[in-house]
This record gives C-alpha cells, sequence and structure tokens, in this order.
C-alpha cells in the first residue's frame, strides 16, 4: 500500500492531532493546566483553522486516495474550512456553560465529542464510496447523542438523546436500505461507478425510485427536511445551547454538503427522472412547514429549531441547479447561516446562562435593559430573514440566482414559492424583534446582565460576519472561483 | 471611486450614520441631522445646476455622471450610478423631505434611535435613485423598507403594531415578487453568457423575448406597484401613514411612496415596453380604481391621517396612471406629479402632525375653528389643501393638467385608431377624482379650521414654533415654486422623454 496516500488526508489528521492534544491534556496534564482545557481547544482549534486557510496547503486539483474512496479538491477545503470556522465560533461560545459547575467535571469529554463528529462530518463530505460514507455518517452522528445528553441532570436533555439517538439510528438503517437497493441496481459502492452504470445501462425507473427515496429520506433526517423532521424541535430544545447550535449549524451544514455530493457524483445522470421532483417537493415541503410551525413557538430555541427546518429547504435550493454556481451559492448560504444563527443562539445562550430564560416573552423590552445583546439578535434575524445590506440578502439572493439559472418554469414557480415563504419568516423574525424593541419591559423581562468575555467575542466574530460576509464581495467571489465558475 | 459626485448622496448619509452613533445629547443630534440635511440638499442643488449646465451644453448621453465599480465581478454585480433628470429631481425632493422631516421631529422621543434609522431609510432611498444597477438598485430599495417597522413600531401611535407589521410584509410581499422579476431579467438581459444588471445595457440590447416580457412585466410592475399603493395592494397605506410618528409619515409618503412610481418606469416600462404596451390595459384599469377608489374613501374618513393617506393612494394612482398611458406628455405630468405630491403631502403630514401634538386628537368631529388658535399652522393647511385640489399657482394643478392632457391625448389617439376606448374612459373617470379631491379637501378645511371652536382646551394652544415654520415653509415654497415655474421643472425632466431615449423604449 502507498502510504503517500494518506497526504491526502491532511485536515484530517491535523484534525486527529488536535484531537489528540486535547486528549492527552485531558488525562496526563496537571490539574492546573486541565482546568484550562476549553481555552486550549480553542486555541489549538483557531490555529488548525487559519492554517487550513493558507493555499499553500491546498492542491490545485482534485486528488483521490485509497482507490477512489476519498477525494479531495480546493472545493471540498473550502466546505471544511467553512464547517471549521462555525465549529471555532461554537468552541468560544461553550467555555462559559463548559465551565459552570455542572459541567465542569466532564468538560473534556464535551471537546473530545465535538471533535469526533467533526472527523465524521469530513470523512462524510470527502467519501466516494458508501462504505466510507456511512463510517462518517455514523462518527457524526452517534457522539453527538452523547453531547446532547450532556445536561444529564436535567429531564428535557436526557429526554432529547433518546430521541436524538433513535431517530439517528432508525434514519441510517433506512439510508442502509436504499444503498442497499443502489447496490443491488448497479453492483458497486463507488460513486462514480454507480454513476456511470445508470448511464451506460440506463434504469428500472421504479427500482431506483425506490431507493432514491430510502436515501433521500435517510439523508432528509439528518438535515432535519419536512416530513422528517420531527425530532428537531424536541432535540434542539433539551440539548444544552452549545450543542443545539452545533447541531443547527455544523452538523446541517456538513448533511447538506454530503447530501449535494451524493446527489451530484452518484445520481447526478438521472437527476430529470428521479429525483428532480423529489427534491423540488421537499423543498417546498421544508420551506412551507417549517416557517408555519416556527410562527407558533414562544421558547426560542424551539422558535431557533424550526427557523432552521426552513433554512434547510433554502440550502436545498443550492442543489437543483445542478452545477457549480450552486454549489458555490450553497457553500456562501451555509457560511451566512452559521454566522447568522450562532449568533442568534449566542444571544439566546448568554441570556441563557445568565438568567435561565428563554422564552420569547422574556425578551420584552430587551433593548431597554441589554442594547447591545438585542441589537446583536436583531441583526441576526435580520440575516436569516434576508434583509440588506446584511449578509443573508446576499445569500438568500444568490441562491435563487443559482436556481434559476437552469430556467425552467417549475425553478421559477419553485423559487417563487420560496420567496413567498421569505415573507412569512420575516413575520416571525420580527416577532422577536418586536418583543425586543417595541414591547415595554415588564416584571419578566431580562434583567441588566453580564455576559462574559467568551460569549462577547463569539458575538462580536458573528456580527463582524453578518455585516462583512456581504458588502465585502471577495468572499463569494473567491468560494465562485474555487468552485470553478 | 469617490471621484463620482454621486456617490456622496450614500456616502453623506453613512457619515451622518456614524455621527450619530458617537452623539451624546440631542443638541449634537440636532446637529448633524440638520447639517447632514442641508449637505444632501446642497449637494442636490449643486448636481441640479450642473446637470443643466451640461445639457445645455449638448451633452445627449441618456444617463449622466456614469460611473461603475464592479461588485461581485462573476455575476456581473456593479455598483453602477448614474442620473437623468428625474432621479435628480428624486434626489432634490428626497433631500428636502428629509432636512423638512429632521425639523419636524425636533422634540421626538429617543432621538438618537430615531433619527439613525431615519438615516438609514434615506440612504436606502438616495442608493436607489443614483443605482442604474438592478441588483443594487434592489438592494437599496430594502434598505429602505425595513426601518419602518421600527420607526412605525416604536414612535408611532394608535394601533401601531398592527401597521407595522401589515406595512412591512406587504411592502415585502412586493419585493418578493420584485426579486422573481430581477432575476428573470438578468437570465435575459442578453446573449448567453453577456448578462448583465446594468438598466442601459438590458435597454440597449433589448433582448427579453416578448413570452418573458408578459411574465416579467406584470412581476416587476406588481412588485414597485405595491410601494406606489396601486390598487388592490393598496391596504397597508392608510394604516401605515396613520400609525407612523410625523417626519416617517413625510418621508414615506413624501419620498418612498415615489420609489414605487420610479421604479415602475425606469425597471417594468423601460425594459420591456412590448409588454407593458400590450398590459397596460390590466393596470391601466386597477390603477384607475386606486384613483377613484382613494379619493372616495378619503371622503368619508374622520381621522385626519387616515384622510391624507387615502389621498395619497389616489395621487399615487394617478402617477402610475399618467406613466401607462405611454406617452411623453402623461410621463412628463407623471414625474411631475411624483414631485408635487411628495412636497404636498410631506407638508400635510408635517401640519397633521403639528396639530395632533397639540390637541392630542386627529378625529376632525372633536376639533373646530382651529384657524382662530393657531392661524399660521391653519393658513399653511388651507394652502396644502389648495395645492391638493389643483389650484392654478400650486404645484397640483401643473401636474394634474399635464397628466391629463396627455392621457386624453392618448386616449383619443386610440380611440380615432379603433385601439379601443379604455384610455379614454378611464382619463375620464380619472378626472372625476379632482372634484371628489375638492369635496374632501374643503370638508376638512371646513370642519377643522373654520367653525366654532369644539373643546375650550384648545383655546390655550400655542402656535407653531421656530423649527415648525422652517419645516412648513421650505414646503410652501417649494410647493409654490412648482406651481409658478412648471416650465423650468419640465426643462430638467424633458430630456428623459426626447426621441432618442424614447426609441429606446419603442414608444412615440
Amino acid at each position: 500500500m502507498d502510504y503517500s496516500q494518506f497526504l491526502a488526508m491532511k485536515q484530517e489528521i491535523c484534525l486527529l492531532v488536535v484531537f489528540l492534544l486535547v486528549f492527552l491534556n485531558d488525562i496526563f496534564m496537571p490539574k492546573r493546566v486541565q482546568a484550562k482545557i476549553g481555552v486550549i481547544t480553542c486555541v489549538l482549534f483557531g490555529v488548525y483553522t487559519l492554517l487550513c486557510f493558507f493555499p499553500q496547503l491546498m492542491p490545485d486539483d482534485a486528488e483521490s486516495a485509497f482507490s477512489g474512496m476519498y477525494e479531495t479538491s480546493p472545493a471540498i477545503i473550502a466546505i471544511k474550512n467553512i464547517l471549521n470556522v462555525g465549529v471555532f465560533i461554537v468552541l468560544i461560545q461553550s467555555l462559559r456553560w463548559s465551565s459552570t459547575d455542572a459541567q465542569v467535571i466532564r468538560r473534556g469529554e464535551f471537546y473530545e465529542l465535538l471533535l469526533l463528529t467533526l472527523f465524521g462530518m469530513y470523512l462524510m463530505i470527502s467519501a466516494r464510496h458508501f462504505l466510507l460514507f456511512i463510517i462518517g455518517l455514523e462518527t457524526a452522528s452517534l457522539p453527538l447523542a452523547a453531547m446532547v445528553a450532556f445536561d444529564k441532570n436535567r429531564y428535557e436533555s436526557r429526554e432529547a438523546a433518546v430521541k436524538y439517538i433513535l431517530t439517528a439510528v432508525f434514519s441510517s438503517a433506512i439510508f442502509l436500505m436504499g444503498i442497499s437497493y443502489v447496490y443491488a441496481l448497479t453492483g458497486t459502492l463507488y460513486f462514480d461507478q454507480i454513476a456511470d452504470v445508470f448511464n451506460y445501462y440506463g434504469t428500472d425507473a421504479i427500482l431506483l425510485s425506490i431507493a432514491l427515496a430510502f436515501v433521500i429520506a435517510g439523508m432528509g433526517f439528518k438535515l432535519s427536511l419536512v416530513p422528517f423532521h420531527l425530532w428537531t424541535a424536541d432535540v434542539y430544545q433539551g440539548a444544552p445551547t452549545p450543542v443545539t447550535s452545533y447541531l443547527s449549524v455544523i452538523s446541517k451544514g456538513s448533511a447538506a454538503f454530503a447530501f449535494l455530493v451524493i446527489l451530484w457524483q452518484a445520481f447526478g445522470t438521472v437527476y430529470s427522472q428521479a429525483w428532480e421532483w423529489m427534491l423540488y417537493a421537499l423543498i417546498i415541503l421544508t420551506i412551507t412547514v417549517g416557517n408555519l410551525f416556527a410562527i407558533r413557538q414562544h421558547n426560542l430555541k424551539r422558535f431557533l429549531a424550526f427557523s432552521s427546518v426552513s433554512q434547510a429547504g433554502y440550502i436545498m435550493l443550492g442543489i437543483v441547479s445542478g452545477e457549480a454556481m450552486g454549489l458555490a451559492a450553497l457553500m456562501y448560504y451555509v457560511l451566512v447561516y452559521i454566522f447568522s444563527n450562532l449568533a442568534a443562539f449566542g444571544v439566546v445562550g448568554a441570556i441563557e446562562n445568565a438568567t435561565g430564560k428563554v422564552s420569547r416573552d422574556d425578551y420584552n423590552g430587551l433593548y431597554h435593559t441589554n442594547p447591545r445583546l438585542a441589537f446583536t439578535m436583531m441583526l441576526a434575524m435580520f440575516s436569516l430573514a434576508g434583509i440588506p445590506p446584511f449578509a443573508g440578502f446576499f445569500s438568500k439572493f444568490f441562491i435563487f440566482t443559482s436556481a434559476i439559472s437552469a430556467g425552467s418554469v417549475a425553478l421559477y414557480v419553485l423559487v417563487f414559492i420560496a420567496l413567498i415563504n421569505t415573507i412569512i419568516s420575516l413575520y416571525y423574525y420580527l416577532l422577536v424583534v418586536k418583543a425586543m424593541f417595541i414591547k415595554p419591559v415588564d416584571d419578566n423581562t431580562v434583567p441588566l446582565m453580564q455576559s462574559s468575555c467568551s460569549e462577547r467575542v463569539a458575538l462580536w466574530i458573528c456580527v463582524a460576519g453578518i455585516i462583512g460576509l456581504g458588502i465585502v464581495s471577495p468572499v463569494y467571489d473567491w468560494l465562485l472561483q474555487i468552485c470553478g465558475c | 471611486m469617490f471621484s463620482n459626485i454621486l456617490i456622496y448622496f450614500v456616502v453623506i448619509p453613512l457619515l451622518m450614520l456614524a455621527g450619530l452613533a458617537l452623539c451624546r445629547n440631542i443638541k449634537q443630534i440636532r446637529t448633524v441631522a440638520v447639517v447632514g440635511s442641508l449637505a444632501l440638499t446642497a449637494l442636490s442643488v449643486f448636481l441640479l445646476i450642473d446637470y443643466l449646465a451640461l445639457r445645455a451644453a449638448g451633452e445627449t448621453a441618456p444617463m449622466l455622471y456614469q460611473g461603475s465599480w464592479s461588485w461581485f465581478a462573476p455575476l456581473n454585480i456593479n455598483l453602477a450610478v448614474g442620473v437623468d433628470g428625474i432621479s435628480i429631481a428624486m434626489l432634490l425632493l428626497s433631500s428636502i423631505i428629509l432636512l423638512t422631516g429632521s425639523f419636524a421631529s425636533w422634540k421626538i422621543d429617543m432621538p438618537k434611535e430615531f433619527f439613525l434609522w431615519l438615516v438609514l431609510l434615506s440612504t436606502g432611498v438616495f442608493g436607489f435613485f443614483i443605482s442604474i444597477d438592478l441588483f443594487t438598485m434592489f438592494m437599496f430599495y430594502e434598505v429602505a423598507l425595513i426601518p419602518m417597522y421600527l420607526l412605525i413600531g416604536v414612535w408611532g401611535s394608535g394601533n401601531k403594531n398592527y401597521s407595522a407589521m401589515k406595512l412591512t410584509l406587504m411592502l415585502m410581499g412586493g419585493s418578493a415578487f420584485l426579486m422573481l422579476g430581477l432575476i428573470g431579467i438578468y437570465f435575459h438581459s442578453g446573449p448567453e453568457g453577456h448578462e448583465t444588471w446594468n438598466l442601459l445595457a438590458i435597454a440597449e440590447n433589448h433582448s427579453i423575448e416578448k413570452g418573458w416580457q408578459y411574465f416579467l412585466f406584470p412581476m416587476t410592475f406588481v412588485g414597485f406597484g405595491v410601494l406606489g399603493a396601486m390598487f388592490p395592494f393598496h391596504t397597508w397605506s392608510p394604516d401605515g401613514h396613520a400609525s407612523a410618528p410625523t417626519a416617517v409619515s413625510m418621508l414615506h409618503a413624501g419620498v418612498l411612496m415615489k420609489l414605487g412610481g420610479y421604479g415602475c418606469f425606469r425597471v417594468a416600462i423601460y425594459l420591456m415596453p412590448e409588454a407593458a404596451h400590450d398590459l397596460a390595459w390590466i393596470f391601466l384599469i386597477l390603477t384607475g380604481i386606486s384613483v377613484v377608489y382613494g379619493a372616495f374613501s378619503a371622503c368619508v374618513q374622520t381621522d385626519l391621517k387616515y384622510i391624507n393617506a387615502y389621498s395619497s393612494v389616489s395621487h399615487c394612482g394617478l402617477v402610475l396612471f399618467a406613466i401607462l398611458m405611454l406617452n411623453t406628455t402623461a410621463m412628463t405630468g407623471a414625474i411631475m406629479q411624483m414631485l408635487s405630491h411628495g412636497l404636498m403631502t410631506a407638508l400635510f403630514f408635517a401640519l397633521i402632525g403639528m396639530i395632533y401634538g397639540r390637541t392630542h386628537t386627529r378625529d376632525i368631529r372633536q376639533m373646530g375653528g382651529l384657524m382662530k388658535i393657531l392661524p399660521y399652522l391653519a393658513v399653511c393647511y388651507v394652502i396644502a389643501g389648495m395645492a391638493s385640489l389643483g389650484l392654478p399657482g400650486l404645484s397640483g394643478f401643473v401636474a394634474e393638467m399635464t397628466i391629463f392632457i396627455g392621457s386624453f391625448e392618448q386616449g383619443m389617439m386610440d380611440y380615432l385608431s379603433g385601439a379601443g376606448s379604455l384610455r379614454l374612459v378611464f382619463t375620464i373617470i380619472a378626472c372625476c377624482s379632482i372634484v371628489i379631491t375638492a369635496v374632501y379637501i374643503l370638508r376638512v378645511v371646513g370642519k377643522l379650521l373654520l367653525g366654532p371652536v369644539q373643546d375650550e382646551h384648545h383655546l390655550t394652544l400655542t402656535d407653531a414654533s421656530w423649527w415648525e415654520r422652517t419645516s412648513t415653509a421650505v414646503l410652501i415654497v417649494c410647493v409654490a415654486a412648482i406651481g409658478c415655474f412648471p416650465n423650468f421643472f419640465e426643462e430638467i425632466i424633458r430630456f428623459t422623454f426626447s426621441d432618442k431615449i424614447f426609441t429606446v423604449i419603442g414608444m412615440n
């Protein structure tokens, strides 16, 4: 075996090194150093994230290893970098939570599990063979269940973990069922060979549709697409806030990229016959149902859960175009979504850590007691709703443009429905803004409070991203260039 | 980039935002607001003079002061600016209303936040009028919409939560149509691989097929039409204007509603003339209904702001109505009407705000005889009313006259050439609105200003303070200026409708 193949996996190896350092630190170092594990993880991960951005470390072209099971390319590295940035912010946000009394003895595990799931996500994105993909998928899902249960003294947290693990296992089973059909149809598990077989021999439409339905349903659970979203709200509400934010941006983002890779690489040749309409239906359902349910939520974590369900629908719009422009738009959307959603979760988490309040009614008049937090939350809401000059506007505009670029009438209708839904979403995002800015202060209002330094740093990064990512065009140009437009 | 004069219409508001963020007390805030809006007014007056000089020197390009800076290069998105007479007129209008609006909100609560949002709103407005790139235009358009929510929600009165939400959602609904329309225009804007967002280039290429125009024209026209208060999408306007604080009503009715008319002309009709020609009848009917229905509704309202808001629906309907005539005279009238209505309605809302601030009611049944108590404000109100019902010498007369002459011309031409009598019929119907306008204006003047004093508390009220006098006097001078020197204003916008442009649009 040619061991130089491992060089293609630079990012995975670096991540493992970071993981091992954190792990060893947690086990062997003196108590004094162990106590700093959160900061150490942040620093190590921050250095690693920065390193990955150096162009010298990137391959110029696509490279594959292990007889085509693993692939990396500039676009894939950029995807992983985007996830890294998100994880970095999540790590900073979790510092305060992880040093609370209930978590302090087991916070080492939190960071280790988090890095492990990220490793699984890397494999999902890079896999070009379904076996490796499943390994990545499982590595990414199972430790997450432990993270969801991290507040193990809280009933909701345990309940959420059980729900999460059951859905995760169930969805894996469905996915595997789909893969077995695909294997039966094509006799291979390599993505490109599957595509070749479909291309060459044609397809048995019914069997293929069934297989795809299973595959898409399996991924739909991970992405919480409607109708596979039922676990989302409960898990998001029950899990500790840093874990929720991790689930809602990183886990979802990586699943979106992996979904795109599977659909384009393995099933791209049967696009119009088999999965086009399934995807359209899923997108419309996801956006609409997610939005309609979000209107009724008063608990902000549940509210953000449903809002992230509908955001997943918008992310899917990047897949329908089937072109490099769609990939770039999707990457950009996920990047912006990471910053916006993490800003929202950052504020919710900061307030929850200080006062334990998560209901929208507790935010009444927040602007008068905590103007900066209220302002940050407003920016996050506007960015999620797609209001200029914040980044969310640009990402929505570009993803709609990329979806329409293929030009069929069905796509215009699809985008139109998505656009109508942005108005519904604006309504419930404005409800939060209304609570904070317009409603008067009452007895339940969050009092003037001090957020910790780490929370503020994370929020500042998010605010910079929300304001800067849209107006500063080189970011999107860079993504387009990497995707080969 | 900074050598282009137009860019300062966005830079100055941004500097104002930064200045406001640093302000510590109300005096500084007022200073920043007034100095900034004075600078903007001076800039637009300078631009106007310079523009006229350039035109007099024989400059014939459709848009002057053009500049274009690449923004999102792979998608051909540029920050492209350029103005013609119409845009300059609109810039002048916006800066004057921002100036008077700042004076009108001299004593607002939480002034810092208020002016921050107000200036953000006007950044969007100015940016919209200088842009000739569809993407930046749309972006500025949306920037102008969202501060309204907080401005109405926080500083508004009455049923403000409902109105703010209704207004924001309806306008964003319009922009959903618009976004789809604009993306569609982009993908048909030129030969494959040479798509562009630039207005002039799209008009030059003229490559949107007729079938697509039939789809994209209604999208863009309705999108902008929502903001122009086109029936049946006008319902945000009465509620929104009634709940908004004074300066916001002024800016919104005075300037933002003009974005609708301007956009309908600049994007929908300019880029898709064939569809405009074929589909104009649908929108003529709708805007015709706006004109008459708005006027009738104003007759039965008892809240001063509702009366004025419905009158805005009627007058802005007239703008769209005139644009759809696709005829030079009517379009000139439409632009005049935009200017005239902007100034007049700002004056109205300023006065209503001042009266409401004193009497704490806007119900005309509970007020009376204010002429004796508040002579200055009452006289101003009468002048605004006269302008609204089209008294010669004031702006309303010039604008409406031009519109109706143009419409009648076009209607007769249609009729004589056998193209149907729809235009003629609707012109006659719309003409009725002049009479109805007189009814509701005179009714208000009679109830509010004349007759016995209804409430003895009103006897102790004081007349306008100096900042209120400044605000109203500036507006009255402008209204009278348009009325007395219509030729000068016609001169500014004439070139836009010269033969060369009209061959691009493809109409007579």
